[in-house]
C-alpha cells in the first residue's frame, strides 16, 4: 500500500505537472549534453582507438627529399625506436572523364612483400595490388566509392610526369586518412582528393627512388622519449632534405580527429553547468512556493506526530521526482541525438566502424549530477520550512513587508501608474527571484549568441579567405620549384589573365622552447592576388624585414611583434635565421609564416623561385585550361577556389545548421522554463490580488500586464547582459573551434545580437501568455472568498 | 453596449432636502436566480428575486448563513451573473453585456468593500486609493478620500502596517474614491470589533449622505440595520420581507 504522504506526492507531480515539466525539461538539457558529448567521445576515442591498434598507427612521421635504403639500420637504431616504414610518397593528377577539373591525389608505396609495418591500409573492397603488376593501384574507399571507380575498372593518373593507364583492384581505408583533405583544400572533398596506393617498384621507377625513400614512420617503444627520437631522426634525414619530423599531433587527420575530441570535452564541461544550475534554481523557486502554500499542512502533519525528517524527505522527494524525470528525457534526447551526431560523423570522419556505443558512466555520472542539483535547490526552500515548528506553520505566513525606499522616489519621479509600482515593488522586495529571472534570460541569450555567431564567423571566414585573401581564381602547385621564367609559361596557360608566383619552404619556428612546423612564403611586396589581410580585414602591406606570422600561430609561440624568433630552413639552404617578428596577420585557415619576397631570397642567396603559381582565368575558358593542367608534368596539384567556396559553403550550412537548431532550441528552454515557472508563481502568489484588481474594474489586459510585465521587464533587463555573456561565451567557442587549419574568428554581428534577443524575448512572451491564459479562468468571487 | 459615463447624479445637498420619494432606482433585478452546480448536486442560491436600489439609499441585507446574500451582492456589482432573470443598471441591461462591459461597468459605477479588505500589500494607502482614481474619469483626490474616513495621517503606510479597521478604511476610501454610483459592502465589520466597526460604519454612512452614493450593506449583526434606510432579509434565497426605516441612526447609537 502506499503511503498517504506518498500519494499526496504523486498528486503534487501530477498537478503540478507543466511547472514540473519546464524544470525537468532544463535539467534534462544539462543531461542530454553530458550523455550526448561524453557518450559520442567515446564513441569516437574507442574505434579510434582500436583502429590504431589493429592497423599499427605510427608515432612518428616524416618526409624527405630522398635518401638511401642503407640509412634504415640507422635509423632503427635510435634509442626508443620499435618499428620504421620507409615508403615513396608521391602526388598525381587524376583524369576523370567525369570531372573537367584536374583531381589531385596523394600516392603511397605499398611494400614490395607483406602489408606495411605501420599504417596499414584496411580493405573494404576487392584486392591488394599485386606488386609485380605495374599497373595496378587500389583507392581510397570514399574517393573509389565518390567517382564510381570499382575493382576492374580502369583510370589515367599524372603521376610525377609520366601520363599512365592504372587498373583499381580494391578499396582500402587507412589509420592516416581518418580525416583526408587535400593541399590547399579547407574540407575534405572525396571528389576533388583522394589517396593512391601502388606497389613499390612500381612507384620507385616512376618517382626515380630506386633503393630510396622519401617518406617514413616509426612507432615508439614504451616509454620512449618522443622529442628525443625526432630530434635524432631529423639529424639523421638532415643531409637528405628532411622537412622536419611530427608526433601524431602534426599528422593532419589525427590532429582534427583530436581536435574534434576535444571540442565535444569542451561542450561537456561548459554547456551543463549552465543548464544545472538554472535547473537547481527553478527547484529551489517552486518548491519555496509550494511549500508556503502548504505551511499550514505541514503544521497539521507535525502536529499528528510527522517528524520533521519524514516531512523533509516527501519535499525532497518531490524535487527526486523532478530529477528523475529530467534524467529520462535527457538520456532518451541523448542517445537520439548521439546516434544523429555519430551518424554525422561518419562523413567526416572514415573509421571502419563507428556505431554510437556509449559506456555507462556519462549516464551514471549525469544522473548523480542531476540530483545533486535538484537536492541542492530544494535544500534551502525544504530545510527552512520544515524546521517550522507546528504552531507557526499553522498560521498563515505574515504579510510580506514592504518598505519605502528608492523605488518609490523614482516611480514618484517618473509618474508611474500604481500597476507599475506593484512590479517594482515586487521586484526589490524578492531580489533573488528577480536575479534567478535575470540570469536565466541572459544565460539563455548567451547560449543562442553562441550558436548563432559561428554563422558570423564563417560568412567573415568566407569574405576574408575568398575575397580578400585569395583573389585567384585558381592555384597551380608545381611538384618542384622553378625559376620566374615559370610565370611566363603560366601566362600563355588557356583563360590565364595574370599570374603570379610564390615561393614556400618548409621550416621550422623556434621561440625559446617552443616549436612549430611550418611553411615560410616569400611575398611580393605588390603581390595583388594572394594577399595578407589583418585583423580589420585590410591588406596589410609587407614589411620589408622580419617574419609576419598569423595570430593564432604568434600565440602559440609565445610572440609578439618585435620579438624575436629562429627561423630553420628545412629546405636548401639548410640554414637557420634569427629574425624578429616584425607583424601579425589574420588567417583563418591554415597557419603559415611569410616574408617579404627580396628579404628571403637574400637570407637564402638565391634567385627568387616559384611553386605555386596563382592566376586569374576568363570563366569560359576553365575546361581548356583544366585540359592543359592535366597534360602538364610540371604540376602537381591545383586548387580551384571557387569550388573549395562553394564546397565549404555546403558544409557550413548543413552541419552549423543542424547544430544551431539544437543550441537554439537548448537557449529557448532556460527562458521557457524560468519565465513560465516564475509567472505561475507569480499567479499562484498573487492570485488573490489580481482577483481584486478585476473586481475594481481592471481589465483582463491591464491585470495581465501587472502579472506578466515584471517578467517581461526583467527579459528586456537580461538582455544587455546576455550580450555580454554571450560575447565571453562565443570567445570560449572559438577557442574550443581552433585548430591548427582552421582559427574561428571571434566576430559577433548585430544581427546575431538581435536574433538571439528577439527570439528569448518572443520565447518569454509566449511563457509568460502560457501563464496568463490561466488569468482568465480565475473566478473572481472564488478568489475573493478566502483570505489567501 | 457602452455605459454612459456621465450618468445623471444629484448634487448632495438637493438630496438631503427631498428624500426618497423622488428617488429612481439605480440598480434592479428581475426573478434573478442563482444556481450553483457542484458534480450532480444543485444548490439554488437565489430562488427568485426582485428587488431595486435607488438613488442615495442605505440598504442593509440581513440573513442566515448561506440565504444568498454575498451571491446577490456579487450579482449586483456585476462580479457574477444570474442564472436566469435580469438585472438593469438604470435602463441598460447588465445580463445582456459583454464581459468587456461588465469590467466597464464596474470601473466607472461600483466601489466594492469586502470583509477582508483586498488592499494590495505592495501599495501604500495613498498608492491603493490612487490605484482606482488612475482609472477613473473624475475622481477625488486619494488624499481627500482618504481624509473622508479619518485617515489622512496614514498616508504613507503599506497596509501590513495598518489596523484592520484602518485597513478597511483605506478600503472604503478607495471604493469612494471614484463618485461611484453605488457602494457595495460584503461584512465591511465582519473581521472587525465593535468600536472598529463604528467609525468604519460612520465612514459608509458619511460617504452615502455627502456623495449620495447608493449603498449596499451585508451584516450578520442584526443592530446595524438600524442606520439603514431600508432592510432586506433574505432567507434561502428569497427575500422574506423588507422594512423601511424612517430615521436611520448613526453607527455610534447601534447596539454591537
Ligand atoms: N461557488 C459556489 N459553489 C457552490 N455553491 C455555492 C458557491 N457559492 C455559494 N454557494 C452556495 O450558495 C448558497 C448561498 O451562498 P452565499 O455565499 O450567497 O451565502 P451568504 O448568505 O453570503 O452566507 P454567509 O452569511 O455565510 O456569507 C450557499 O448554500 C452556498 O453554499
Ligand atoms: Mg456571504
Amino acid at each position: 500500500m502506499v503511503a498517504a504522504l506518498d500519494r499526496k506526492l504523486l498528486r503534487d507531480l501530477l498537478r503540478l505537472w507543466a511547472q514540473v515539466l519546464a524544470i525537468a525539461m532544463v535539467l534534462a538539457c544539462g543531461v542530454m549534453v553530458l550523455v550526448l558529448a561524453n557518450g559520442t567521445r567515446a564513441s569516437l576515442d574507442l574505434s579510434r582507438q582500436s583502429y590504431y591498434e589493429d592497423q599499427r598507427f605510427a608515432d612518428i612521421f616524416a618526409t624527405l627529399t630522398r635518401a638511401p635504403e642503407t640509412l634504415l639500420p640507422e635509423i632503427a637504431a635510435i634509442p626508443g625506436v620499435a618499428r620504421i616504414a620507409p615508403r615513396i610518397e608521391s602526388a598525381a593528377i587524376v583524369d576523370l572523364p567525369k570531372m573537367a577539373e584536374p583531381v589531385s591525389a596523394q600516392v603511397i608505396s605499398l611494400p614490395a612483400s607483406g602489408a606495411p609495418v605501420l599504417n596499414a591500409p584496411l580493405l573494404r573492397a576487392g584486392r591488394m595490388p599485386s606488386p609485380l603488376k605495374a599497373g595496378e593501384v587500389a583507392l581510397y574507399a570514399p574517393f573509389a566509392e565518390t567517382h564510381g571507380l570499382m575493382p576492374g575498372d580502369r583510370f589515367d593518373a599524372v603521376i610525377e610526369g609520366q601520363r599512365r593507364t592504372l587498373t583499381v583492384t580494391g578499396h582500402l581505408l587507412s589509420p592516416e586518412h581518418i580525416y583526408t583533405i587535400g593541399p590547399g583544400a579547407m574540407m575534405p572533398d572525396d571528389s576533388r582528393f583522394g589517396v593512391i596506393w601502388m606497389g613499390q617498384e612500381a612507384l620507385a621507377a616512376a618517382a626515380d627512388m630506386d633503393g630510396a625513400f622519401n617518406a617514413i614512420s616509426l612507432s615508439l617503444t614504451r616509454g620512449a622519449r618522443e622529442e628525443a627520437v625526432i630530434d635524432a631522426l631529423d639529424h639523421l634525414l638532415a643531409p637528405y632534405g628532411g622537412a622536419g619530423a611530427s608526433g601524431r599531433d602534426g599528422q593532419i587527420s589525427h590532429a582534427f580527429l583530436q581536435s574534434e575530441l576535444e571540442q565535444l570535452g569542451a561542450m561537456a564541461l561548459v554547456i551543463p553547468p549552465i543548464f544545472l544550475a538554472v535547473s537547481a534554481f527553478l527547484v529551489n523557486m517552486v518548491l519555496g512556493r509550494l511549500i508556503a502554500l502548504e505551511r499550514q499542512q505541514i503544521g497539521l502533519l507535525k502536529a499528528v506526530g510527522y517528524t520533521t525528517r519524514s516531512i523533509g524527505w516527501h519535499y525532497l522527494k518531490l524535487s527526486l521526482g523532478i530529477g528523475a524525470i529530467g534524467i529520462v528525457i535527457g538520456w532518451v534526447a541523448g542517445i537520439e541525438l548521439g546516434r544523429a551526431m555519430t551518424r554525422l560523423y561518419t562523413d567526416f570522419f572514415r573509421l571502419p566502424v563507428l556505431i554510437y556505443a556509449p559506456s555507462a558512466w556519462p549516464f551514471v555520472l549525469s544522473a548523480a549530477l542531476a540530483m545533486l542539483t535538484v537536492v541542492a535547490g530544494a535544500w534551502r526552500a525544504v530545510g527552512a520550512s520544515v524546521r517550522l515548528p507546528p504552531a507557526v506553520a499553522m498560521s498563515p505566513p505574515a504579510p510580506p513587508s514592504f518598505r519605502r525606499g528608492m523605488t518609490d522616489r523614482i516611480g514618484a519621479a517618473l509618474g508611474l501608474r500604481q500597476t507599475t509600482m506593484m512590479i517594482l515593488r515586487g521586484v526589490t522586495r524578492w531580489p533573488g527571484r528577480a536575479a534567478i529571472t535575470l540570469f536565466g534570460v541572459a544565460a539563455s541569450i548567451s547560449v543562442l549568441i553562441a550558436s548563432y555567431f559561428t554563422f558570423d564567423a564563417m560568412a567573415l571566414m568566407v569574405d576574408e579567405i575568398f575575397f580578400r585573401a585569395n583573389r585567384q581564381h585558381v592555384t597551380l602547385i608545381l611538384s618542384q620549384s622553378q625559376t620566374e621564367a615559370v610565370l611566363e609559361d603560366a601566362a600563355h596557360l588557356p583563360g590565364v589573365l595574370m599570374a603570379e608566383g610564390t615561393y614556400s619552404l618548409p621550416v621550422r619556428l623556434i621561440a625559446g622552447p617552443k616549436e612549430e612546423l611550418t611553411s615560410l612564403t616569400a611575398h611580393k611586396p605588390d603581390a595583388t592576388l594572394s594577399r595578407l589581410i589583418d585583423s580589420d580585414s585590410q591588406p596589410v602591406t609587407m614589411p620589408a624585414h622580419g617574419v609576419v606570422l598569423p595570430e593564432g600561430l604568434a600565440a602559440k609561440l609565445g610572440l609578439s611583434p618585435g620579438d624575436m624568433l629562429r627561423v630553420e630552413a628545412l629546405a636548401p639552404p639548410r640554414e637557420t635565421w634569427d629574425l624578429p617578428l616584425s607583424a601579425t596577420i589574420r588567417q583563418t585557415v591554415g597557419q603559415e609564416a611569410y616574408m617579404s619576397a627580396p628579404a628571403l631570397y637574400a637570407l637564402m642567396r638565391r634567385a627568387p623561385q616559384v611553386n605555386r603559381i596563382h592566376l586569374r582565368v576568363d570563366a569560359a575558358q576553365y575546361p581548356a585550361l583544366f585540359e592543359a593542367a592535366k597534360s602538364t608534368p610540371q604540376i602537381a596539384g591545383i586548387t580551384v577556389w571557387t569550388a573549395i567556396r562553394t564546397q565549404f559553403e555546403a558544409t557550413i550550412n548543413e552541419n552549423l545548421t543542424i547544430s544551431t537548431v539544437i543550441y537554439a532550441a537548448l537557449g529557448m528552454l532556460i527562458t521557457l522554463g524560468v519565465i513560465y515557472n516564475a509567472a505561475r508563481i507569480q499567479l499562484s502568489e498573487r492570485a488573490h490580488e489580481l482577483a481584486s484588481l478585476r473586481v475594481l474594474g481592471f481589465r483582463r489586459s491591464e491585470v495581465g500586464y501587472v502579472l506578466i510585465g515584471e517578467l517581461i521587464g526583467l527579459t528586456f533587463l537580461a538582455i544587455p547582459l546576455g550580450w555580454l555573456a554571450g560575447y565571453g561565451f562565443a570567445a570560449l567557442v572559438t577557442q574550443a573551434f581552433t585548430t591548427d587549419i582552421v582559427s574561428l574568428p571571434l566576430v559577433v554581428s548585430r544581427a546575431t545580437y538581435t536574433k538571439a534577443s528577439l527570439i528569448v524575448l518572443a520565447t518569454a512572451i509566449g511563457a509568460a501568455l502560457l501563464v496568463r491564459r490561466r488569468l482568465d479562468h480565475i473566478d473572481i468571487v472564488q478568489a475573493l472568498k478566502a483570505r489567501d | 453596449m457602452v455605459f454612459c459615463r456621465k450618468a445623471p447624479r444629484l448634487g448632495a445637498t438637493l438630496w438631503i432636502e427631498t428624500p426618497m420619494t423622488q428617488a429612481k432606482p439605480v440598480l434592479r433585478t428581475e426573478a434573478v436566480t442563482r444556481v450553483y452546480r457542484t458534480g450532480s448536486v444543485e444548490v439554488h442560491a437565489l430562488r427568485g428575486v426582485t428587488m431595486g436600489l435607488d438613488e442615495g439609499e442605505m440598504v442593509v441585507l440581513l440573513g442566515a448563513s448561506g440565504s444568498g446574500k454575498s451571491t446577490l451582492l456579487n450579482i449586483l456589482g456585476a462580479l457574477d451573473l444570474p442564472s436566469t432573470g435580469r438585472v438593469f443598471f438604470r435602463d441598460r441591461e447588465l445580463t445582456r453585456a459583454s464581459d468587456r462591459e461588465l469590467t466597464q461597468f464596474r470601473r466607472e459605477h461600483v466601489g466594492f468593500v469586502f470583509q477582508f479588505y483586498n488592499l494590495m500589500p505592495a501599495l501604500t494607502a495613498r498608492e491603493n486609493v490612487a490605484l482606482v482614481t488612475e482609472i477613473s474619469e473624475n475622481p477625488m483626490r486619494p488624499e481627500e478620500a482618504l481624509e473622508r474616513v479619518g485617515l489622512g495621517h496614514r498616508l504613507d503606510h503599506f497596509p501590513a502596517e495598518l489596523s484592520g479597521g484602518e485597513q478597511q478604511r483605506v478600503a472604503i476610501a478607495r471604493a469612494i474614491a471614484k463618485r461611484p454610483e453605488l457602494l457595495l459592502c460584503d461584512e465591511p465589520t465582519g473581521a472587525l470589533d465593535s468600536q472598529t466597526g463604528i467609525t468604519v460604519l460612520e465612514a459608509l454612512q458619511q460617504v452615502n449622505r455627502d456623495l449620495g452614493t447608493a449603498t449596499a450593506i451585508i451584516t450578520h449583526n442584526a443592530g446595524i440595520r438600524k442606520i439603514a434606510h431600508r432592510v432586506i432579509y433574505l432567507a434561502d434565497g428569497q427575500i422574506a420581507r423588507e422594512e423601511i426605516n424612517e430615521t436611520p441612526i448613526p453607527p455610534s447609537e447601534v447596539t454591537w
